[in-house]
């Protein structure tokens, strides 16, 4: 086979596009909120899940040190996984404060996931049309942020939690 | 359950790929013209054992089988029958599997219908075709397994993508994987042809059938992709140049050239080496679409939940397959020397093919180069119609002059020229032109270009046509009406061009809206529950003013409950001379709804000569004979 300048070319160009395609691939072009961490959150008010007149908001969470702000449905199969590390959090109450946020789901069907498994959260939240999570940067859920006092976001997880975010989260409100 | 058992079939074809290419090794050495008895009953085994694989998972979509994290994710219990099935392929795992099918079972009729040609040249096909399945087969078992199980088994699934279930949309991606990944069939035998010297008439006969069923199914899977865009997306148009369009606009044009430049093969036995990397590029074309669309690399509609290692697996089998393709054409292509005169059919063919070469760079282009530069500057940039638009209408103008005068040149060298005809209808078609330019409205000198070619293309099928019925010359027919489409699909995209009416504004219920030729009266609005979704509905009282016709239109918006999302349902009142399309937006904390008002003449006669254009290739398929 004798090879001419063409040939080359070609290999060349489809070699490049190639290269190209594969550096596209480790480009993230969806939306993300992993980079959160750091930032503010701010300008939120959550209505109680069984009474809309009790709120939460900005000021609760500076009162605590320590807040977690937990996303959880009772058709989130995962959600079930990670309930056993918020209800062992929940027993460090005077340094973690646990929110829950019931995330696009119904009223009946939260209190008796709760019931079931047990509530770990000081305030459950509700938010019916999944609106207010956005606002948190959720995009699904189980999701965790972890905030301080100064409303600044520590720690995201996206996902259940597991033994080792567990810990990691026993570390920072040590 | 379900699960062993697809992921058992799944690996019983696995094993009967290896045994393929085993024994079909085997077989090549053995000096005789008859295919060994045992690989075609491999091959039909293999067939039946993918196509069963294919309806268990159907039936576990059916049974809302949520063990099955694929229907777990993209099904639910409260969705129609009709869209639990079309949910089977409405993902990407399932729709892979459909995409092995379809190689399969091309890799089985291709064995079974081609005995009439060289042994060796269907080994290889066959081999080739089976390594091609093979690749696939991995990714599927290794990286995007239909049949994955989840335990505990979830009791109610998350739902399909609401803007999918329309029926365009349960039939749009069988037609396209048909017409796409069938093509995978004569990037075997081109394959085949190069490794076994089987090269001119008889390989252009061989694969000719395929190419034109391949390209009747694409331009059929394009055209039903579009209607849903119109009737689904809300927007009125039905073209976009949107990335994923463009994708599929790719392999279509290289099967537009291979399928005429395939003829000139077929008659002249020249144009070899070209043929063949026509054959390699739709399907290569076709696979870098799929790769671009599934990786993420490309946000769309077409995007399923985006997972790198997924377009990693598709890339590095990509690669596998251009380098393998262009160093078996590298060292075994020949070199040819053509001679074409000026003035015959072969040279009209080829012009053919420098148009469709000309636009899949220019959609090529405009689709690479926004990646290329956002992956090497990180300047994020889109190429949207206006660029498309300036690069390609204008050279539809000679495509359309050529394609009318073309096929009236004979073989070789021609003398038979009709000056007195061609200039005969070119001057009607500039009198109708004239016609349509002074009574309904002025436009550019390009879209006067461009109607006058159209109606010139038109003209002269007709008159094809009226000659056609005099001679019959059935082979001629197909031709004809392909060419007749285009020209009216150029036409009346022209017109709905020109002379659309679009209207944007906010309304609440109760008012009333002027607008040039009608009025619109926002009478009430309805709530109704269905089965999968709620739905506000807007009643709307049309008024034409010039002939105080009434029409009733009831656009709707809809609350899907798995996944939770919100639809814009047009309302559209189609009639044969135009289109009236209606859509609402509710606008939040406020009593008013935005309204978008369109009136579209001649929408149905774009969709209409789009599906003549497929008619001709149907035709095309039923006779036995080419065009001579």
């Amino acid at each position: 086979m004798k090879i001419n300048i063409t040939q080359i070319i070609i290999f060349c160009f489809i070699i490049f596009s190639l290269l190209i395609f594969w550096q596209g691939l480790k480009k993230d072009n969806n939306y993300d909120t992993k980079n959160l961490t750091g930032t503010r959150i701010s300008n939120f008010q959550l209505s109680e899940i069984n009474d809309d007149d009790k709120y939460i908001s900005e000021e609760d969470l500076k009162k605590n040190s320590y807040t977690l702000i937990n996303f959880f449905a009772s058709w989130c199969a995962p959600c079930r996984s990670e309930h056993k590390y918020l209800i062992n959090l929940s027993s460090k109450k005077n340094k973690i404060q646990i929110i829950g946020i019931n995330f696009k789901d119904k009223k009946n069907n939260a209190n008796n996931f709760l019931k079931e498994l047990g509530n770990p959260y000081n305030f459950v939240g509700k938010d019916t049309n999944g609106k207010i999570s956005i606002l948190f940067g959720i995009y699904g859920i189980p999701e965790s942020i972890l905030v301080n006092n100064n409303l600044t976001v520590i720690k995201k997880i996206v996902g259940p939690l597991d033994q080792i975010q567990y810990n990691e989260i026993l570390n920072i409100i040590r | 359950m379900l699960s062993n058992i697809g992921i058992g079939l799944i690996v019983l074809v696995l094993i009967l790929c290896f045994l393929t290419i085993y024994t079909a090794s085997f077989d090549l050495k053995i000096a005789n013209q008859s295919i060994k008895k045992s690989i075609y009953k491999l091959s039909l085994f293999q067939t039946t054992f993918t196509v069963l694989s294919f309806f268990t998972l159907i039936i576990g979509f059916i049974n809302s089988d949520f063990s099955l994290i694929n229907v777990y994710e993209n099904s639910h219990t409260t969705k129609p029958l009709f869209y639990k099935i079309a949910g089977t392929w409405g993902n990407h795992e399932g729709s892979l599997l459909l995409w092995v099918n379809i190689l399969v079972i091309f890799s089985y009729l291709f064995l079974v219908f081609s005995h009439a040609y060289d042994k060796k040249f269907r080994l290889y096909t066959l081999i080739s075709q089976n390594i091609l399945i093979l690749g696939f087969l991995f990714f599927l078992l290794l990286n995007s397994n239909p049949f994955n199980s989840i335990y505990p088994t979830p009791s109610e699934g998350m739902g399909l993508n609401p803007i999918l279930q329309d029926p365009a949309l349960a039939i749009h991606p069988p037609l396209l994987y048909v017409g796409f990944v069938g093509c995978s069939i004569y990037f075997s035998a081109a394959i085949a042809s190069l490794i076994s010297n089987y090269d001119g008439k008889l390989f252009a006969q061989s694969i000719k059938n395929w190419v034109k069923i391949t390209w009747c199914f694409q331009t059929l899977g394009i055209i039903i992709g579009s209607i849903w865009a119109y009737y689904e997306l809300g927007w009125g148009g039905f073209w976009f140049w949107d990335p994923v369009e463009n994708a599929s606009l790719l392999p279509w044009f290289a099967i537009t050239a291979l399928m005429h430049s395939l003829i000139v093969l077929e008659k002249r036995n020249t144009l070899y080496s070209w043929v063949i990397i026509l054959c390699l590029l739709t399907f290569i074309l076709s696979v870098t679409g799929t790769f671009l669309v599934r990786s993420g690399i490309l946000n769309s509609v077409h995007t399923f939940a985006s997972d790198p290692s997924r377009g990693t697996y598709i890339l590095l089998f990509l690669s596998f397959m251009i380098f393998s393709a262009l160093i078996i054409f590298f060292i075994k292509h020949k070199k040819e020397t053509y001679n074409f005169n000026l003035k015959s059919r072969e040279t009209f063919i080829l012009a053919n093919n420098w148009f469709m070469a000309f636009f899949l760079v220019t959609v090529l282009i405009g689709m690479l180069y926004p990646i290329f530069l956002d992956v090497l500057t990180n300047v994020k940039i889109s190429v949207g119609p206006p660029f498309f638009n300036i690069v390609i209408i204008p050279l539809v103008v000679p495509l359309m002059f050529l394609m009318a005068i073309g096929p009236k040149f004979g073989w070789i060298k021609s003398k038979n020229n009709n000056y007195y005809e061609v200039s005969f209808l070119i001057l009607g078609s500039i009198v109708i032109n004239l016609l349509i330019f002074y009574f309904f409205g002025k436009y550019s000198l390009l879209s006067n270009l461009i109607f006058i070619t159209a109606i010139f293309l038109i003209l002269y099928s007709f008159l094809d046509i009226i000659k056609f019925i005099n001679k019959k010359n059935k082979s001629r027919l197909p031709r004809i009406i392909s060419h007749l489409g285009f020209g009216l699909l150029v036409f009346f995209i022209g017109i709905n061009h020109q002379f659309s009416i679009e209207e944007d504004f906010n309304l609440k219920v109760g008012e009333i809206k002027k607008t040039i030729n009608y009025e619109i009266n926002f009478e009430e609005i309805k709530i109704k529950e269905s089965k999968n979704y709620k739905a506000v509905i807007g009643n709307f009282k049309l008024t034409d003013l010039r002939n105080s016709l009434v029409q009733y239109l009831e656009p709707e918006i809809r609350i899907y409950s798995n996944p939770e999302t919100l639809t814009y349902e047009a309302a559209i009142k189609s009639k044969i001379t135009s289109d009236i399309y209606l859509t609402m937006s509710n606008i939040s904390r406020s009593d008013y709804y935005n309204i978008k008002f369109q009136n579209k003449p001649f929408m149905i006669w774009i969709w209409l000569s789009a599906l003549i254009i497929v008619l001709g290739g149907f035709i095309q398929l039923s006779l036995k004979k080419n065009e001579d």
